[in-house]
């Protein structure tokens, strides 16, 4: 373990810890992966293994959960992405490959891939 | 290898109540579980301090999405994996229920027990790994530290303890900061910093819950205290029937050397603390702190008279700054937030938050921190849940053996310090034990009398004698043989020991005996005259009769009777005979139709020989 040297050497150390205890304090992002029978035939642990991958990668910190079947089985992997204060947009049929575009567009340039929408749910 | 990225994190409670309730086996089971899902290298398992919950153990708690689940068996462990960790669904049995409405909590937050709680001393417990120094960084542990050794002198430091109001949580309540002082202005180069971690109140376990939880604030607390006195070596003074306390303690001290955040040259700063565990054998005495620098040293644990206090002459005749487990681990966050953020909390007199080990008649026992000037019914009802099996109220006694009680009319009293100990009870270490309306203040006060009386050191003869001839008081009460000038005797024995005793185990010895009596004095008084333990408690008091009303002539209680002293026959109704009847209570319990009736201090008519069921009329 290395030392640390200095108050300043300490900060350094909790920010990089950060991101390993993210999954216990609040983040912004909500992603929801579809893990039905229906998602995980079609694809849905592999998905969320490639999001979790992605997120670690370009270093954004977001909650990744489960959640059963909601009844659109035909477009599953559903993925689901909602931030604080904007619409939950369900995304159909994302499959491994489409998991850096859908990243980079929706999280990093704040673009909702239309093409691939399913569903937008507005909270109130 | 790089580490997995995560996405759920599952924390498993493995305090001591867990681990005896099986937290171990539901821990290996959810790595088998998670294993033989794949979900290894998603999911990752943290073993916790203790949550505080204990009535509902084990828990585990699921994170991200803040499910709270309590009494898992390792049976419940693949429902759990497949429902929760893959499909994201709670399992409703496994969450808390509402025991009024049976309704479902799931999510820790909304969990009433929890809701009125204000966690600072507790604040990591249950919520981090306590193995795993960086957890601890992560949620701003050495911050406080930091702060003091580069912001600030020893004598800021101090001032900022003492701004802040904190009054020493082992029971007496004096000013922190205070003790702290006059450490830091006795003259010396060598000085030591203790931490009484000595525990030995039957029911508590408030300090056990932070070292094994939370270890590394009481390591943080110490150094700071270390850097305001001018100490450069420290010990934590803990029981040895605390192993996982110890354990993890140890490791603390270990991971906090590899950092550099103990030892030689904190931070870079040129300061140097070092920290010990000296682990006691379990004399109870050994929690006064002469009593307990004395047993550090190697010789036998007893008390001296004050002054010299340690903070002049303490450990090898050096200033010696002591204070207990909760104290210590709350000095970073004043010393991070500032002596304001702490005074905020709590009433004027007694600032910050008490944490009390609720145990006895009570829904939920556990592990409560209050801001203090909360009532004493919030605590048992609206965090404990109440009485269980719709039992009355009867006392709650604080400050375990030393303490004393408070009854119904005193509910609605705010606690704190000096409030507590108007009452005639006091604060203490943090016992809360509650009992209902079947438990006798007499038989009560006995139990904690024969602790006190055991774990007196014997040096001075208040304690040795006078807690004795007490307990011969009360015994001989409970026997039914009490007189009537027994109760100013216990009194005029008890103001001798106050005045007297050499160390508060002497002096508060009493207290338990004297609240009893200043609340129940007609209990005492029935004991005496009439002969009659209303709690139907005191075996000489009470007899077993059955009741021919109800006999049904099961011929039940006459088997189960172990001697024999029950005559009956097919369809007569039964009679115990009181002359041979040891009252045992087998045949209460055994009774299918409540026919069983137990009495204290009055007659109960039965038939002198054996009648046929339905013919009896008193």
């Amino acid at each position: 373990m290395p030392k640390v040297g200095s108050v300043a050497d300490l900060q350094i150390l909790r920010e990089q810890l950060q991101k390993d205890f993210s999954r216990r304090t609040d983040t912004n992002t909500v992603i929801t992966v579809g893990m039905g029978t229906c998602g995980i035939a079609a694809g849905a642990r592999d998905t969320m293994q490639a999001i979790l991958e992605e997120l670690d990668k370009r270093d954004i910190t977001a909650h990744v959960q489960t959640v059963g079947c909601i009844g659109m089985c035909s477009r599953e992997p559903l993925v689901d992405i909602e931030q604080a204060g904007k619409p939950r947009i369900s995304y159909g049929n994302i499959t491994r490959d489409r998991v850096p575009q859908l990243i980079e567009e929706h999280l990093i340039k704040g673009q909702v891939v239309e093409e691939w929408v399913v569903g937008k749910l507005q909270r109130d | 290898m790089a580490e997995p990225v995560y996405r759920a994190d599952v924390l498993v409670c493995t305090g001591t109540s867990c681990v005896s309730s099986g937290s171990v086996s539901v821990l290996d089971a959810l790595h088998a579980e998670l294993a033989k899902q794949g979900l290894e290298d998603e999911v990752r398992v943290i073993e916790t301090g203790c949550r505080g919950f204990c009535a509902m153990g084990p828990v585990l708690i699921i994170y991200p999405d803040d499910i709270f689940y309590c009494q898992v068996k390792p049976e419940d462990i693949p429902t759990l994996v497949e429902e929760t960790l893959l499909k994201g669904r709670v399992v409703e049995r496994l969450v808390y229920q509402e025991p009024e409405t049976h309704e479902a909590v799931p999510f820790y937050d909304d969990i009433p027990f929890y809701e009125k709680q204000n966690r600072i001393m507790l604040r990591n417990c249950g919520l981090i790994d306590p193995e795993m120094i960086d957890e601890y960084i992560v949620r701003g542990g050495y911050r406080g530290l930091a702060k003091a050794l580069t912001e600030m002198t020893p004598e800021t430091v101090v001032a900022d303890v003492k701004a802040s109001g904190l009054r020493g949580r082992g029971g007496a309540g004096f000013l922190t900061g205070l003790k702290w002082q006059f450490a830091q202005a006795a003259p010396g180069d060598v000085k030591y910093v203790v931490c009484n971690a000595d525990e030995g109140d039957p029911g508590a376990f408030m300090d056990r819950s932070i070292l094994e939880g939370d270890p590394h604030s009481v390591v943080e607390g110490m150094t700071v205290c270390g850097y305001a006195i001018g100490a450069h070596e420290g010990y934590v003074y803990c029981r040895a029937e605390y192993p996982l306390a110890i354990k993890r303690l140890k490791l603390a001290i270990k991971q906090a050397e590899e950092y550099g955040l103990l030892g030689d040259d904190i931070l870079g700063t040129g300061f140097s603390f070092h920290l010990q565990v000296k682990e006691g054998a379990g004399a109870f005495v050994c929690g006064e702190e002469t009593a307990l620098i004395a047993s550090i040293e190697g010789r036998r644990g007893e008390p001296r008279p004050r002054p010299p206090f340690p903070a002049v002459a303490g450990l090898w005749g050096k200033p010696t700054n002591n204070n207990n487990v909760k104290s210590y681990c709350v000095i970073a966050q004043i010393i991070e937030k500032g002596p304001d953020w702490f005074r905020g909390i709590g009433t004027e007199g007694s600032p910050g938050t008490a944490v009390f080990a609720l145990t006895g008649k009570v829904r939920h026992t556990g592990l409560v921190e209050v801001p203090m000037g909360i009532t004493v019914r919030e605590i048992i009802y609206d965090i404990g849940g109440g009485i269980p099996d719709g039992k009355k109220f009867k006392a709650v006694q604080t400050g375990g053996p030393l303490g004393g009680c408070i009854s119904e009319e005193n509910l609605d009293l705010q606690v704190d310090f000096d409030s507590l100990r108007q009452a005639g009870a006091v604060m203490g270490s943090g016992g809360m034990i509650v009992v209902d309306e079947d438990t006798c203040m007499v038989e009560f006060c006995k139990y904690f009398l024969t602790f006190a009386v055991a774990e007196s050191c014997g040096k001075c003869v208040p304690c040795r004698v006078g807690g004795r001839r007490m307990l011969e008081i009360l015994t001989r009460i409970t026997e039914g043989n009490g007189e009537l000038e027994d109760i100013p005797k216990l009194e005029e024995i008890a103001a001798g020991m106050q005045s007297g005793a050499l160390c508060a185990l002497g002096q508060l010895t009493p207290g338990p005996v004297l609240s009893a009596l200043r609340f129940f004095r007609e209990e005492f008084e029935a004991h005496i005259t009439d002969k009659r333990c209303a709690a139907l408690q005191c075996e000489s008091l009470i007899s077993y009769y059955v009741n021919p009303a109800a006999c049904k002539a099961c011929g039940k209680c006459r088997k189960a009777c172990p001697v024999q002293c029950i005559t009956g026959d097919r369809k007569m109704i039964h009679i115990i005979n009181q002359d041979e009847c040891i009252k045992c209570g087998t045949c209460y319990s055994v009774c299918p139709f409540d026919a069983i009736t137990k009495v204290s201090g009055q007659e109960f008519a039965v038939p002198t020989e054996l009648i046929p069921v339905g013919s009896w009329q008193a």
